[in-house]
């Protein structure tokens, strides 16, 4: 069938079979490869991306759900060569080491703070318990956090 | 991981979709439990039909001491409602501990509960909240208690061609103090085992006890014998250690049923204590 979805501001329309997932809609049809494909069980969150303004896993989610609807990818986070604030701060923090798992850490980052700007440590990691790091222990993600909270857009 | 070939739909009216799952379609809601299955193949179905553009089934509702919850608000609708933060906090408070925020973000209430995974967040607390189940079909339409619905593993009062429309909780007096706590699997979020309680207490006595329990076995219940155990004056922690009594627990690679049982009553005591002190 037929979809429309504008992915990081341009809109594209596409014939994609129902089965098709998100994240391969995003890797293979459109060529976007900053979202990762790490677990494939909805466990790891390295392909999170942004849909109408909330933080989903792309591999859980079928193209066709997305119909109509706004995503918007790590590759759309920095405005030209200006990083977000929170790419910003990983890049400060030392949040990556592999780089694996960043871009679905920076967008997962990125939906706490805009719904909670100063979050305490345990909210924080409260609300990344969905994405996995294999290498960093986490403590310098949560630091990136703290130091994009810092940072006002 | 390639799920098989399917048809898809996406009605925008309740109507609609009814017709198209009493001829067979799969109602998809937030799909967090689905889509994984249908990548795993352990389901296939043919046709889809994708419940989340039906306006009507999404919106949370105060009217005449109830709060009505349409089945495809999302967990994090539920976490984040001001009513239901204010007059059904358990609620709100276990929506906050499902899963993560990516999954409260899509998961919905009615997919959760007509899915009744036994280690599931939501049932623990319906179940002690006494709430109702309301269910549809192309021409049938009930409304069944928690407990009733909840059957057995993966299997509720739903029958073929019926879905769940809407989920109806209590407005707590605010007096009652409630918690739900959780010992939860690291990778999924999942309840190894969850407790939900609500208390009333009056004159330094608890006159209301309701323990709803997950993870432990086959299906959400509601512990009886802490509750009447509780409400007869028996300390908490004598009351919490009955709570599996009766109970075939599960076993798995995480916990035995031993261990469950152990924990159950370890997790009872704390969301007793911890509802107890909210209690005013």
């Amino acid at each position: 069938m037929t979809v429309t979805i504008t992915v990081n501001g341009t809109q594209h329309t596409h014939s994609v079979e129902p089965r098709l997932l998100l994240i391969h809609y995003l890797r293979e049809h459109l060529s976007l490869t900053g979202s990762h494909i790490g677990c494939e069980t909805s466990l790891c969150g390295a392909c999170t991306v942004e849909l109408n303004g909330k933080a989903v896993k792309s591999c859980s989610i079928f193209a066709v759900q997305c119909n109509g609807a706004q995503v918007t990818t790590i590759e759309g986070l920095a405005t030209g060569d200006r990083l977000h604030r929170v790419q910003e701060a990983f890049w400060n923090e030392h949040g990556a080491q592999c780089g694996f798992c960043t871009p679905g850490m920076v967008m997962v980052s990125k939906q706490i703070l805009d719904r909670n700007p100063d979050p305490t440590e345990a909210e924080i990691r409260h609300g990344l318990e969905g994405n996995l790091c294999r290498c960093t222990g986490y403590q310098h993600i949560v630091k990136a956090v703290q130091a994009a909270a810092r940072v006002r857009a | 991981m390639i799920p098989q070939q399917f048809e898809y739909s996406a009605p925008k009216s309740l109507a609609e979709a009814l017709a198209l799952i009493a001829d067979g379609g799969k109602p998809l809601s937030g799909g967090m439990s689905l889509i994984p299955m249908m990548k795993l193949r352990l389901a296939a179905p043919d046709r889809v039909v994708d419940l989340a553009r039906i306006a009507e089934l999404s919106y949370i509702r105060e009217q005449a001491g109830s709060i009505h919850i349409g089945a495809t608000t999302t967990h994090h609708e539920v976490e984040s409602s001001a009513v239901i933060r204010a007059k059904c906090p358990l609620l709100a408070e276990t929506a906050s501990f499902i899963g993560d925020v990516q999954v409260r973000n899509l998961g919905t209430i009615g997919g959760s509960v007509a899915h009744a995974d036994p280690s599931a967040d939501y049932p623990a607390a319906l179940q002690a909240l006494e709430a109702k189940i309301v269910i549809k079909g192309a021409a049938s339409e009930r409304t069944v208690s928690a407990d009733d619905f909840f059957v057995d593993t993966f299997t509720t009062a739903l029958e073929p061609g019926e879905i769940v429309t809407e989920v109806i909780v209590p407005v707590e007096a605010a007096s009652t103090g409630t918690s739900y706590q959780k010992l939860l699997q690291p990778a999924s979020g999942f309840a190894i085992v969850g407790v939900a309680a609500r208390i009333q207490k009056s004159g330094g006595k608890i006159t209301l006890a309701r323990v709803g329990v997950t993870g432990l076995s086959n299906r959400a219940f509601r512990a009886a014998a802490t509750e009447q155990a509780l409400t007869s004056g028996t300390a908490v922690q004598a009351a919490a250690d009955v709570v599996a009594q009766a109970i075939d627990a599960n076993s798995d690679l995480y916990a035995s049923a031993e261990f469950r049982a152990h924990l159950a009553a370890v997790y009872a005591a704390r969301a007793i204590d911890a509802a107890i002190r909210r209690t005013s």
